[in-house]
């Protein structure tokens, strides 16, 4: 492939496609080029813009971590044009990936820190890569807690990887559902994200707070965060501006002097505060 | 920049000049009348075409570097296997013959997106194989106000060749950079020196139309006025005119399009006036409104690009005053912006 050309994307076979929630699959992808394959390396925070040949390209993170090596995976909904059509894609299938881009969740900073982990609903996905990566590099952090809330039990993902956080005794998970949202052998939480947050009552000592979801869960859970004493410093979150490049150049990310594409999609709580309103 | 030398040419030298380009196997790209379509259009000129420069060119000759639809990418599927085919681009040599000052100066906006890191090899070797001959403006439109945003009828920043009027028959010839060096030295026999005497250029007058400085000193303070961006932004129809005509705005969509047997990934001029520009899968659109479409687009040009790369990203052509459907007229919102208490 001439990698002078920027939107050329490497070729990749559908190794597994798993069926997480209605309209939300995950594809693992293997490099069709094998030495593509063995030299790619990416580091959790970053992204991809994945194609379906004639259909068009979608930006999603790279949901798996960089300690797994030899393939990608990514988690998606069903919502337009590319995603109808990589829905309708099965194993063996062939897709396009460029990537991997952006900047990264600087996991070397935090070693000898707690992780708290929030997500809502599709916004696990991006930090799932660096829960996979905390959890395979376990003894450089100290405690690692999760909480992941959904509008019902049918639409929380990786729910195998829920059930095998939960068993470990050096995670402290929580998963919660709104109101209606439980099914009748549910043992989570019922309840909104930022009202579990309360009440479990992390200490922020120490400890890096990690937060995707729609932009209700964050506008609502950042002032609990706050209450509880997290610096805009220590709040990471990922910012999900349409892209079409990924590459700072098609100027669809722009948020007053940054391109989401280039300069995030991780920002500090405290470089948001900085940045006109528009993600 | 440094000039390296100063020519004279005859008028009557831009045919035979044009010959020997041709003849060096450069495509000339120039002003000329389209038919019955008003103004003037960069075209191929071949040798029966005639020069206009004359007319404002409805667009600037943005599209020889950027086109406003290009092919990143083609793709076939061979059975379930799909092949991509490289996409190696040959860009043939070119001369733009006949840009002004403010069209060849906002290339260096292009330049800022597509030379940074990863550059863009589509962009790059198109303006690498090309040439930029401008012609200094001997009047100006009153839509013009290149020297509101630091420009000028003469400015060269750009130009590989500046060439001004001097007299009725008479060209002065600067050479700015090698490229136009080695224009001249196809046909020495063209060029006669023009020395060192301060020679009487025609040249527009262009006034001055607001402060600059206090529309970038303004710009983040008015930020957050929703109701100053809703005024000014009233008669926005969001049709993305300004956009288009624009020599310096380079957004772009990528889009494919493919029957069976394969297709293209193509990328097309797109503009931050649309609606769907920033659209969210889930429905949320981080600007939402036409007057958060309006402010972004003067922030970008006027604060964001000078804070990021140091540069306006505006020329101060005019177009998009002359272009806008509903008569918004950028020097009056840039004027209010400068005028506003803050």
């Amino acid at each position: 492939m001439t990698a002078d050309n920027v939107y050329q994307p490497y070729l990749m076979r559908i190794e597994r496609a798993i069926d997480e929630a209605p309209g939300i699959k995950t594809f693992r992808l293997l490099f069709q080029d094998e030495e593509s394959g063995k030299n790619f390396q990416f580091r959790a925070g970053q992204f991809g813009e994945y194609s379906v040949f004639g259909e068009g390209e979608s930006t999603f993170c790279i949901a798996s971590s960089p300690t797994r090596k030899g393939y990608i995976e990514c988690t998606f909904r069903q919502t337009g044009r590319v995603t109808a059509a990589l829905a309708g894609l099965n194993e063996g299938d062939t897709i396009g990936f460029r990537g991997p881009y952006g900047n990264v969740f600087p996991l070397e900073d935090w070693k000898g820190k707690n992780l708290l982990f929030i997500a809502g609903g599709i916004a696990l996905p991006p930090l799932r890569c660096v829960i996979w990566n905390a959890l395979d590099l376990r003894e450089n952090f100290r405690d690692v807690s999760i909480l992941y809330g959904a509008r019902s039990v049918g639409d929380l993902v990786y729910k195998y990887e829920l059930d095998e956080w939960g068993k470990r005794d050096d995670v402290r998970l929580a998963t919660t559902v709104d109101p209606g949202g439980e099914a009748p052998d549910w043992k989570g939480e019922v309840g909104f994200v930022p009202h579990v947050l309360e009440k479990m009552n992390p200490s922020s000592d120490n400890t890096i707070a990690l937060v995707c979801g729609p932009p209700i869960m964050i506008k609502l859970t950042l002032p609990v965060l706050a209450k509880l004493g997290f610096a805009p410093g220590d709040t990471f979150t990922t910012l999900e501006n349409r892209m079409k490049c990924g590459v700072g150049k098609c100027g669809r990310c722009n948020v007053g002097k940054y391109y989401v594409c280039v300069d995030g999609p991780v920002f500090t709580l405290e470089q948001l505060q900085g940045m006109p309103n528009e993600y | 920049m440094t000039m390296i030398d100063r020519k004279l040419l005859k008028k009557e030298s831009v045919g035979p000049l044009m010959a020997v380009l041709r003849d060096s196997g450069r495509r000339i790209i120039a002003p000329q009348s389209v038919g019955s379509a008003p103004g003037a259009w960069y075209r191929e000129l071949g040798p029966e075409d005639e020069l206009d420069l004359e007319h404002l060119t409805t667009l600037s000759p943005k599209s020889a570097f950027l086109p406003m639809v290009e092919e990143i990418l083609r793709f076939r599927n061979e059975g379930k296997r799909i092949v991509i085919d490289d996409c190696k681009i040959q860009a043939q040599p070119t001369v733009i013959f006949g840009s002004r000052p403010c069209d060849t100066r906002a290339l260096h906006a292009l330049d800022a997106v597509f030379l940074r890191q990863p550059e863009d090899m589509f962009f790059r070797e198109k303006r690498a194989a090309t040439t930029v001959i401008t012609f200094s403006c001997a009047a100006a439109d009153p839509d013009c106000f290149c020297t509101s945003v630091g420009g000028g009828p003469r400015d060269p920043e750009g130009s590989d060749l500046l060439v001004t009027g001097i007299g009725n028959d008479c060209w002065l010839v600067e050479v700015w950079t090698l490229k136009g060096k080695q224009v001249v030295e196809l046909a020495p026999h063209l060029f006669q020196p023009a020395g060192e005497v301060e020679t009487e250029c025609l040249v527009a007058k262009v006034p001055v139309r607001f402060s600059l400085d206090d529309v970038r000193k303004h710009l983040p303070v008015l930020f957050n006025d929703e109701e100053f961006w809703r005024e000014q932004s009233l008669a926005c129809l969001g049709c993305s005119s300004c956009a288009f005509v624009c020599p310096n705005c380079s957004c772009f969509d990528i889009q494919d399009e493919a029957d069976l047997k394969g297709g293209s990934r193509l990328r097309c001029w797109d503009s931050c006036g649309q609606k769907l520009f920033t659209l969210h899968a889930s429905g949320h659109n981080p600007r939402g409104g036409q007057s958060q479409r309006w402010r972004q687009r003067v922030m970008h040009k006027f604060s964001y690009l000078p804070e990021k790369e140091g540069l306006i990203g505006c020329v101060g052509c005019g177009r998009c005053s002359r272009a806008c459907p509903a008569d918004m007229n950028l020097v009056e919102r840039l004027t209010a912006i400068a005028e506003a208490r803050v």
